[in-house]
């Protein structure tokens, strides 16, 4: 099977989120008979209910295409598609990495917008050739000849004879494929003689066959019975099996070559042994230096997870552990807490991830969830020299030995028609926001560039964002690093007694309104009860919201119907099982939605 | 009961049938007879009055019997009818003595209607009369159940009946509260508690959670639910607990008169149920009952449990017995299902 390497093309698609990337990747696969007409289900690629739900690739893939070009030519088209969201910007640029080339698409009536800018300097910054595509030349409002212009003048990327296609109705898909094949580089650089070096860029778990290592093989080959090498973990498996991604299958392979993308077998028990990032080598012929980029992705939220029953304890366990199995990303570890028992700190890379794992679990191992409020972590540098990183408040120091707190930051970038300039720059100083720079990339479009606290965009931030700006805004950050902070931890108290779970550690200047608004929030959503309770926000021992929830007046059922006990007592059954259902603090039942409430205070 | 699918007199033969096999079946003796549903009154004084002769004669009925009347679906001999087949109770459907109120639950009857209601039950012979009032309902304040309440005690009945209106899923009322103009949570405990003492004031004892009567006017045949007693019901939608079984007919007429047997509901009279029954009571849960009926004590953790709520003064008590408070019978589901369930 002696390939030529001028007939490969490795390309991913890049775009701003909605503007038509897992369409085209489904038209491609068409066009190249990948997948049968018959077996089309819409936005192939996007394989989890959830990613066609959200409309988000969450997990990226990879699929091989066998396409013949108008020159006569047979080409071999890796398709590798990306996660399209922040919180997974270290998969993308792995993703990025093993491509000599990027489609860009650009939708004809938005133009560029945040990601399509965030995506495009990430392409450039591997060196990719980028092939931009102007999609959804179908809609009423679509100006290709604007947005081309516009691509130009802010990207600054030759764009007059990019197709113009409508992925949507499958209109000079062909174009897309040709312009593949003409601008796009083959992988000449990559040498079959030189040791195995190939790169990891996604790996995922499999009931039958161990975990599946997606790779880009950049020099060298691998074959069924080699030993691989993980370069950054040193750990050692025997290739069971390599091969291509087809649309529909697997295909495996005698060999894989340099240049190739492909996956390998090999027994692997969990993605943790094949980390995105890591280098794939042979024992047999080790290479010296791995391929640079690797770094463990550490998770930037944490919040507690608790099963609503506790006698669910073990499967919420199991189910972490298998999903882990298939995202290196998610870390977790046993915790207790006072208010809600026996749970587990998880860590996610963002909001978006936390959100996806929570559902995950409650939709594919349906558990029903107590989450508590996500958390970055905090540096706090303690007066004898000692620094606690601290991403639980629970742990927070007695502020007496304190000498200073340290809190992440993020670079921030918001694009945005002009006109809601205000609206933006105010949402960004609510929250703590440091303005840097604002650009005008089109006569109407700006750049806002902001400094803004991690702690301050997890919970809701972009949802804000959009609903100020009608949807218009988009958004990307990356962090910046760690900054001086003034920082409380905020304690709920209800009827005297701290609720460990409501705790939370936020910035001094936001610490009443927060407080007021939590206090609030708990007395619409507590229940009366058999007594007073009062609800008490405090910082140390000082309280600074306080709403008292008044005792139940009525709970009866007075009417007797004609003798239908049984009713009644079903009845009392049923109120005495909705409460076990409840969080119990002291003598004071809680129920979910109060702690939901809590966590979404700007509604 | 629907007319369409069954007239009055055919209904009539149905439970003069079902009466029969009931007696063949169980044959015992009865102390009270209660034709209830609302507004058995509907099949007219004569079918009413033939049900309750052959039930008496059946079953050896000697003591309380009561039927239900509507005051606005009612014949103008329909009291003497009845009275002369040995009905010495009426429980009439009034809810509210402010017309605009009872007008909003569907009553048509007025207040004049209601009096005279009273007035030709008390011709016939009749005067142990019970009065239903409904609290919490659309449009009420505190002003307008006094009316109410002045009504009951100005007609001299001997017995009344106060029920709160529960929204119940599935109904018009629970979806439709916010427009509806009812009355808050407080507002609501607050017309109880004051109907109590006032009822109270005016000799009545307050002698079951919904339930006031002067002395020796208690309703005899509701008491039998709250005591665990057995008791037959006949009819669609009527219940039964007959030798520790419960069983009830379903809800339509037709399986009833087509001679459909009741459905089984489990058995009853344990202690749990005892208890929950009891504590409807203002007599409450008296321990050396229960220890008659059970050959045990009832355990320490009920007791305690009790005292805790007694702390917050919505129990009482005492060597002898638990019962709940004015107070506490406003929250008495609460209470209950914490005492007898872990």
């Amino acid at each position: 099977m002696a390939k030529k390497k001028e007939n490969i093309r490795n390309f991913s698609i890049i775009a701003h989120i909605d503007h038509g990337k897992s369409t085209l990747a489904d038209r491609l696969l068409e066009k190249t008979e990948s997948v049968a007409v018959r077996d089309m289900t819409e936005q192939l690629l996007d394989d989890m209910d959830l990613e066609r739900e959200r409309g988000i690739t969450i997990k990226a893939h990879a699929v091989k295409l066998n396409y013949k070009a108008k020159d006569g030519e047979e080409y071999e088209l890796n398709l590798i598609d990306t996660p399209g969201h922040v919180d997974f910007n270290y998969e993308v640029s792995r993703s990025l990495a093993a491509c000599e080339g990027a489609v860009l698409i650009v939708d004809a009536s938005q133009g560029v917008e945040a990601q399509t800018l965030a995506n495009t300097y990430l392409a450039l910054d591997h060196d990719l050739e980028i092939v931009p595509v102007i999609n959804k030349i179908d809609l009423p409002a679509a100006d290709p000849e604007r947005v081309a212009a516009e691509v130009e003048d802010v990207i600054g990327l030759e764009c007059m004879d990019a197709p113009r296609v409508s992925a949507k109705t499958g209109e000079n898909i062909e174009a897309v494929l040709e312009k593949i094949v003409s601008d796009i580089p083959a992988p000449l650089d990559s040498d079959d003689s030189k040791p195995l070096r190939a790169l990891v860029f996604d790996s995922v778990y499999d009931n039958y066959k161990g975990v599946i290592v997606y790779v880009r093989v950049v020099d060298g080959k691998i074959k069924a019975g080699d030993t691989m090498r993980m370069m950054a973990t040193g750990a050692e498996f025997t290739v069971v099996e390599v091969g291509y991604m087809r649309a529909t299958s697997m295909e495996s392979a005698k060999e894989l070559t340099a240049g190739e993308v492909g996956y390998i077998t090999a027994s692997i028990k969990t993605v943790g042994d094949a980390r995105v990032g890591d280098t794939v080598t042979t024992a047999e012929y080790p290479a010296s230096e791995p391929l640079p980029g690797y770094r463990k992705v550490n998770p930037m939220v944490f919040c507690g997870v608790y099963p609503a029953d506790g006698a669910d304890y073990e499967n919420l366990r199991d189910a972490l552990e298998k999903l882990q199995l298939n995202d290196a990303a998610l870390s977790y570890e046993p915790e207790t807490s006072g208010a809600l028992g026996f749970g587990f700190r998880c860590g996610f890379l963002g909001l978006l991830h936390l959100e996806i794992i929570q559902e995950r679990l409650e939709r594919e191992y349906d558990l029903d969830l107590v989450t508590t409020i996500p958390s970055v972590v905090y540096k706090i540098h303690l007066t004898d020299g000692t620094v606690l990183e601290i991403d639980n408040p629970t742990n927070y120091p007695d502020p007496a030995y304190i000498d200073y707190s340290e809190e992440p930051i993020t670079k921030a970038n918001i694009y945005a028609p002009n006109e809601y300039v205000g609206a933006i720059m105010d949402l960004c100083q609510e929250r703590r926001g440091v303005f840097k720079d604002m650009t005008y990339v089109t006569p109407d479009r700006v750049d806002i560039a902001y400094e803004l606290p991690l702690n301050e965009i997890i919970y809701d931030f972009f949802d804000v964002l959009k609903s100020r700006t009608k949807g218009y805004a988009s958004f990307d950050y990356e962090i910046k690093g760690y900054e001086r902070s003034n920082l409380v931890k905020l304690d709920v108290l209800l009827n005297g007694d701290a609720v460990d779970a409501l705790s939370f550690i936020i910035h001094s200047d936001k610490a009443y309104g927060r407080a007021r608004k939590i206090a609030e929030k708990l007395k619409e959503h507590i229940p009366r009860q058999m007594f007073e309770i009062p609800v008490q926000i405090a910082i140390g021992g000082k309280v600074i919201a306080r709403e008292t929830i008044k005792a139940m007046r009525k709970d009866v059922l007075a009417k007797c119907y004609g003798g239908d006990i049984t009713r009644k007592k079903k009845l009392l059954e049923k109120q005495k099982e909705g409460k076990k259902r409840m969080r119990h603090f002291g003598t004071v039942e809680v129920p979910q939605e109060a702690f939901m409430a809590v966590l979404k205070l700007d509604e | 009961m629907r007319s369409d699918s069954l007239g009055y007199d055919d209904y009539t033969a149905c439970v003069l049938e079902s009466l029969e096999d009931w007696n063949e079946k169980i044959g015992r003796k009865a102390d009270t007879l209660y034709l209830g549903g609302g507004t058995p009154s509907l099949i007219g004084g004569k079918n009413v009055a033939m049900i309750v002769r052959r039930a008496k004669e059946l079953f050896d009925v000697d003591g309380e019997i009561t039927v239900e009347c509507n005051p606005s679906a009612i014949d103008d001999d329909f009291f003497e009818t009845v009275a002369k087949a040995w009905v010495n109770r009426i429980s009439l459907g009034m809810q509210s003595a402010v017309d605009s109120e009872r007008k909003k639950l569907g009553r048509s009857a007025d207040r004049a209607r209601i009096t005279d209601c009273i007035t030709n039950a008390r011709k016939a012979g009749i005067e142990n009369i019970t009065l239903d009032i409904m609290l919490g309902v659309p449009g009420q304040t505190m002003e307008s159940l006094k009316e109410s309440v002045d009504f009951c005690l100005e007609s001299g009945v001997p017995h009344i009946s106060a029920y709160m209106l529960k929204l119940e899923e599935g109904t018009y009322y629970y979806y439709n509260a916010e427009k509806l103009n009812l009355p808050d949570e407080d507002t609501t405990a607050d017309m109880y508690l004051f109907l109590s003492e006032k009822l109270t004031e005016n000799g009545f004892e307050h002698y079951e959670i919904s339930n006031f009567a002067k002395p020796g006017y208690e309703g005899k045949h509701n008491l039998k639910y709250w005591n665990g007693e057995e008791y037959l019901g006949i009819g669609p939608s009527a219940h039964s607990f007959i030798d520790g079984d419960r069983f009830f007919y379903p809800r339509d007429i037709k399986s009833f008169s087509i001679g459909e047997e009741p459905i089984a509901d489990g058995t009853g009279g344990d202690e749990e149920e005892y208890i929950m029954l009891r504590l409807r009571l203002k007599q409450g849960l008296v321990f050396k009952e229960y220890y008659e009926k059970y050959h045990k004590n009832l355990s320490d953790e009920v007791i305690e449990k009790a005292k805790l709520f007694e702390k917050q003064g919505l129990v009482t008590v005492n060597d002898t017995s638990i019962a709940l408070t004015r107070e506490g019978f406003l929250l008495s589901n609460t209470i209950i299902s914490e005492l007898i369930y872990v």
